[in-house]
Order: C-alpha cells, then sequence, then structure tokens
C-alpha cells in the first residue's frame, strides 16, 4: 500500500516484511532509526523476532553472523565509522559464505568528525566480499532490501543495501510495501545448507593454510561474480509479484543512443535526473544508474557505455592519493571498448554538502569546457576557503 | 521535524506528492532546526536543499532575530510567524508581509504543552487553501491517538480561524513552479 513514510520506517517495515529470526544492532549514533522502528514493530507484537541490543557494531554484525549460521534469517544496519568497527566481521561472514543482510546507511568516515551523507563508509568496505547494491529512492531502498534476502540466500554471498543517510533515511515520501502475502511469494524460509546443528556438527571458519586458502579466495570471488545472474532473477521475479523492478544492474535514464552519460550511485541519480528534464542540453545525455557495485556489472556496463564519447563519473567517496573510488574501476572496464569515451571523474556532495539542482547544466557546461577531461577532480570544493598552498 | 512530516502526510492524503526532510543535523526538541517540505502534482525527484522557499512557517519568535532566516524567501512569498505579537508589528520589524497568531499560547490552553506544530500547520492550511481540514485530520490520526488526538482536532479548528481565510491562495498558485 502506498503511505507517506520516512525512508528508516519503510525500511523496518520492508525487512519486517521479510521475517528475520534475529536483528542485532548498536543502537547509538551512528544508527538510523532503521532498527529503532524494527525494535517498535517487536514490542508491539507486530514482529516475531529477537531483537539483540548490543555494546558494539561489532558485536552486532558477530550476533547477526552467529544467528545467520545457525539458520536463523539474520539482519543488521550501520553506518560510517560503525561499518569501520563492523570490517573484521564482514570479511568473516562473506569469507565464511553466511547469507544476511544489512543496510548501511550512507555517511561520510570521520576525521574531521561529520555525520552527514557521502559513501565512503560502504567503498571503505568495497573488497569484503559483500554484494552492495545502492538505491536512488526510498521505494527502490524498500524493494532492494527484500530482494536482497533471496540474494544472499540463494548466492551464500551476504548483500549490503546500501542508502544515503538523511537523504533517503530520513525524508518522508509516498512510498508502497508490498503486502505480507506478496513477499511470502517472493521469500521462501530461510534455509541455510550448512546451518550449524549440534546433531550434525560441522565446523565454520577454521584455519585454512597457504595449500587451500588461495581456492577459497578463488571460490568466493567466482561467487560474487556469479550473483550477478542472481541479482537479475531476483529483480524479475520481484517485478512479476509485485510489479516493479528494483533497478536490475543497471538502469538508464534517457536517449540509449546519448553519446554523453553520466554514471552515478544512489540518491545523487534523483538528482541528476530531474535536474535534466529541467534544463535539457544541445547534446543528447543518458543517466546510468549502476545499483550494482558489487559484483560490478562488467558486462551490462559495456554494453550501455558502447558509443559514448564523454562520461561522467560521479563519486560520492574518494580514494585520498589516488582520487576516484568507481571512476578508476569505469576507467579500467572502458579500455576494453571498442572506442575509449573521454572520463571525466568527479566527486561531488563529500560530508552531505548539497547536491543541487543545477547539478545537471554545471556537469555539461565542465566537460564541455575542458580541453583535457577531468582525471579526478571535486566538483563542488570551494577553493577559497583553504590556504593558497592547499587550493 | 513533524510539523514538515505532517504536512507533507496531509498532502498526501489528497493525492499530492510530498517530501519531508530537516536541515540534516543532530536534531533535538528545542533547539534551532530547520525542515522542508515539497508538496507537487508529480513524483518528486530531487533530493537537493529547498533554497528558494515559497512560504516559511517559523515556530520560534526568537528566530526572526536570527541572520538569514528569512533569505531566499521567493518575492511575494508567506512567512507564518508563531508569537502572541501582531502580524503588523513583526510586518514592520521584518519589512515584510508576516502573518502572526499565538499558535504555542493556543497549544498550551488546549492540550497543555506549548507546542505551535499543529496549530501553525492548521493556520497554515486555512490560509494556502492547500489541503482541507480533512488531510490534516487523517494525517494527525496517523500519528496521534486517544486524548492526545482529541486535543489537537480542537486546536485544528481553533486555529484555522485566527488567520484571514485564503489570503495566501494567490502566492500559492503564483509560487507553484
Amino acid at each position: 500500500m502506498l503511505s507517506a513514510l520516512e525512508g528508516s520506517q519503510a525500511l523496518a517495515q520492508a525487512v519486517g516484511l521479510c521475517r528475520p529470526g534475529v536483528v542485532a544492532a548498536y543502537p547509538i549514533t551512528p544508527q538510523t532509526h532503521i532498527v529503532e522502528n524494527i525494535s517498535k514493530l517487536v514490542a508491539d507484537g507486530r514482529l516475531r523476532c529477537e531483537l539483540v541490543s548490543v555494546e558494539s557494531e561489532f558485536s552486532a554484525a558477530s550476533v547477526a553472523l552467529g544467528a545467520a549460521a545457525s539458520g536463523v534469517r539474520a539482519y543488521t544496519a550501520s553506518s560510517s565509522q560503525g561499518i569501520l568497527l563492523m570490517a573484521e566481521v564482514l570479511y568473516n561472514i562473506s569469507g565464511m559464505r553466511i547469507p544476511m543482510v544489512m543496510t548501511c546507511a550512507n555517511r561520510a568516515v570521520g576525521a574531521p568528525l561529520n555525520i552527514w551523507n557521502d559513501q565512503q563508509d560502504s567503498m571503505a568496505v568495497r573488497d569484503s566480499g559483500w554484494i552492495q547494491l545502492y538505491c536512488a529512492d526510498n521505494q527502490e531502498a524498500v524493494d532492494t532490501t527484500i530482494q536482497a534476502f533471496r540474494i544472499a540466500e540463494r548466492t551464500e554471498v551476504p548483500v549490503m543495501v546500501c542508502v544515503d543517510g538523511f537523504v533517503l533515511t530520513h525524508t518522508l515520501e509516498p512510498i508502497d510495501l508490498p503486502t505480507q502475502e506478496q513477499v511470502d511469494r517472493f521469500l521462501p524460509p530461510y534455509h541455510f545448507s550448512r546451518a550449524l546443528d549440534s546433531r550434525n556438527p560441522l565446523s565454520l571458519g577454521t584455519c585454512v593454510d597457504p595449500s587451500f586458502f588461495t581456492e577459497a579466495r578463488h571460490s568466493q570471488h567466482q561467487a560474487v561474480l556469479r550473483a550477478t545472474t542472481e541479482i537479475m532473477a531476483a529483480d524479475r521475479d520481484y517485478a512479476g509479484i509485485i510489479g516493479r523492478s528494483g533497478g536490475g544492474l543497471l538502469s538508464v535514464v534517457g536517449p540509449a543512443e546519448a553519446d554523453v552519460a553520466i554514471l552515478a550511485l544512489g540518491s545523487v541519480c534523483s538528482t541528476v535526473q530531474e535536474s535534466m528534464q529541467l534544463f535539457p542540453q544541445d547534446r543528447p545525455v543518458k543517466l546510468i544508474k549502476l545499483r550494482a557495485y558489487r559484483p560490478f556489472p562488467m558486462a551490462a556496463l559495456r554494453e550501455v557505455l558502447q558509443g559514448v564519447r564523454d562520461l561522467v563519473v560521479l563519486e560520492r567517496a574518494i580514494a585520498p592519493g589516488s582520487g576516484g573510488i568507481v571512476g578508476m574501476e569505469v576507467r579500467s572496464l572502458a579500455t576494453t571498448l571498442t572506442q575509449l569515451p573521454r572520463i571525466h571523474n568527479y566527486a561531488v556532495g563529500l560530508g552531505g554538502r548539497d547536491v543541487p539542482i543545477e547539478i545537471y547544466p554545471r556537469l555539461v557546461e565542465a566537460i564541455t569546457r575542458a580541453d583535457e577531461p577531468a582525471w579526478f577532480e571535486i566538483f563542488d570544493l570551494e577553493p577559497e576557503k583553504l590556504p593558497v598552498e592547499d587550493r | 521535524m513533524v510539523a514538515a512530516y505532517l504536512l507533507a502526510s496531509a498532502a498526501f492524503e489528497v493525492g499530492r506528492y510530498c517530501q519531508a526532510f530537516p536541515n540534516f543535523g543532530a536534531e533535538r526538541r528545542g533547539a534551532p532546526v530547520m525542515a522542508f517540505v515539497r508538496i507537487d502534482a508529480k513524483p518528486i525527484l530531487r533530493r537537493s536543499q529547498v533554497r528558494t522557499p515559497a512560504f516559511l512557517i517559523i515556530q520560534d519568535p526568537g528566530l526572526l532575530n536570527v541572520a538569514g532566516v528569512l533569505d531566499g524567501l521567493r518575492e511575494g512569498g508567506g512567512i507564518l510567524v508563531n508569537s502572541p505579537r501582531s502580524s503588523e508589528e513583526l510586518s514592520g520589524e521584518t519589512g515584510k508581509a508576516v502573518v502572526s497568531f499565538a499558535a504555542a499560547q493556543m497549544a498550551l490552553q488546549m492540550t497543555g504543552k506549548p507546542l505551535a506544530n499543529v496549530a501553525l500547520l492548521s493556520a497554515f492550511a486555512s490560509l494556502t487553501g492547500l489541503l482541507p481540514r480533512e488531510a490534516l485530520i487523517k494525517a494527525l490520526s496517523a500519528r496521534f491517538k486517544g486524548d492526545v488526538l482529541e486535543k489537537n482536532l480542537k486546536l485544528v479548528d481553533m486555529a484555522a480561524d485566527q488567520v484571514p481565510t485564503e489570503s495566501w491562495k494567490d502566492i500559492t498558485h503564483a509560487l507553484s513552479a
């Protein structure tokens, strides 16, 4: 049913519809209202679930790991420094191939201390072996959360649903939640083939020496790559039952044949999309909304980048000393195209800096003006705020 | 923040698209906060901050003295203030057309708490003609129950008469771009 809901509230209900057995979370900053709302669902008797309030994000991830390993559907949520505190456990979860879901309410990582939205936190754990799906709006966040459980359980690869903090989590807007019956049809009860069971003992996470570690990594890498198929299948089946796609591996807005493209992840896509409607330009431009970042959808990307002459890659994070994170990967993929586009790599909206509605014409102006494409620049930098030597 | 969510929810109740969000920060009751609402007949995609609002609702008259609070308001836009002082006085001081009434005082009498939210929203609905009373009631009913709801519904009726009905209707049409 379509209702006006705050993002966090909708996400809590979406998680509830997936009938988790255990939700573990650190209830204090950096946290969103998601787990607060889940705890209300539990307290009101609307969700039968063990809610474990723990003393740190490290423990939150560990409790969820243990629950999922014992055959119970598990969920957690965090952001920013909380994700970093989980980092060790995130590698354990994915390395042991434990299916579970977490929401990363994307926020900046300190120092300087900053509670606002960018995507540095999830980017910091992009190589942890988790599937990462980025959501452009709260509807996508709800749909992706529900799909995430099925993707995780079919692939035995954990899924991180990346939802821009505040910009989505704290925004109230019309959101449609599927019915329990629909979600039950889409998402069968959790069954884990290697569930811990005292009658049939087995060890998880044992020491693997050099004679097998390489193979373990290879098999994990293949599993995440293969998840591409399951992400598409989950979205297709979801659309069949609920009547709406969550955004596939990626989606394109605008003319497919446009030779200028803007590639972005998360809620900035929405602003760019409206900006494109408001400020039409002479050259046709398309927006590539990258939903799956891990696995990196190489084939799908190659297809939409074919024939593109100018490509803007927008980042909400930065690799200091190198530059763009997504841009680096897209640039490497682009070398396999028959025609290498000019790639303009910009970071925007770091630490919550507003991405204004004029973003699109400004980007088009910048790439038209540039003799050489920007290898990497912070697009909305205000250099006059810095001492001359730092500009 | 609650006022923004309520206003957006009320707009949703009459079939509008809506968006409400805080000026993200460490919000707590009593501290100065900004929250924004967008209402439209078509889906709202943009996630940028509201820089040039058509209307300003100011819950604490002290904020009128804070530099920049009125900046960005569109030419001819409306300002609604919770204040025991008169509209004429405040308009004179700010140099802009201000509509004022003692919303918090009225709330204190009706509900026992000096929270200007609901009274201001009712006045806003009445000034703009944007939202029928029923929409506000639906939004309130989704958030409050029992005695608190009853008292707030009475507050809605009382506050609606405190301002000139639909006197902002033209602004609403002119600035809804």
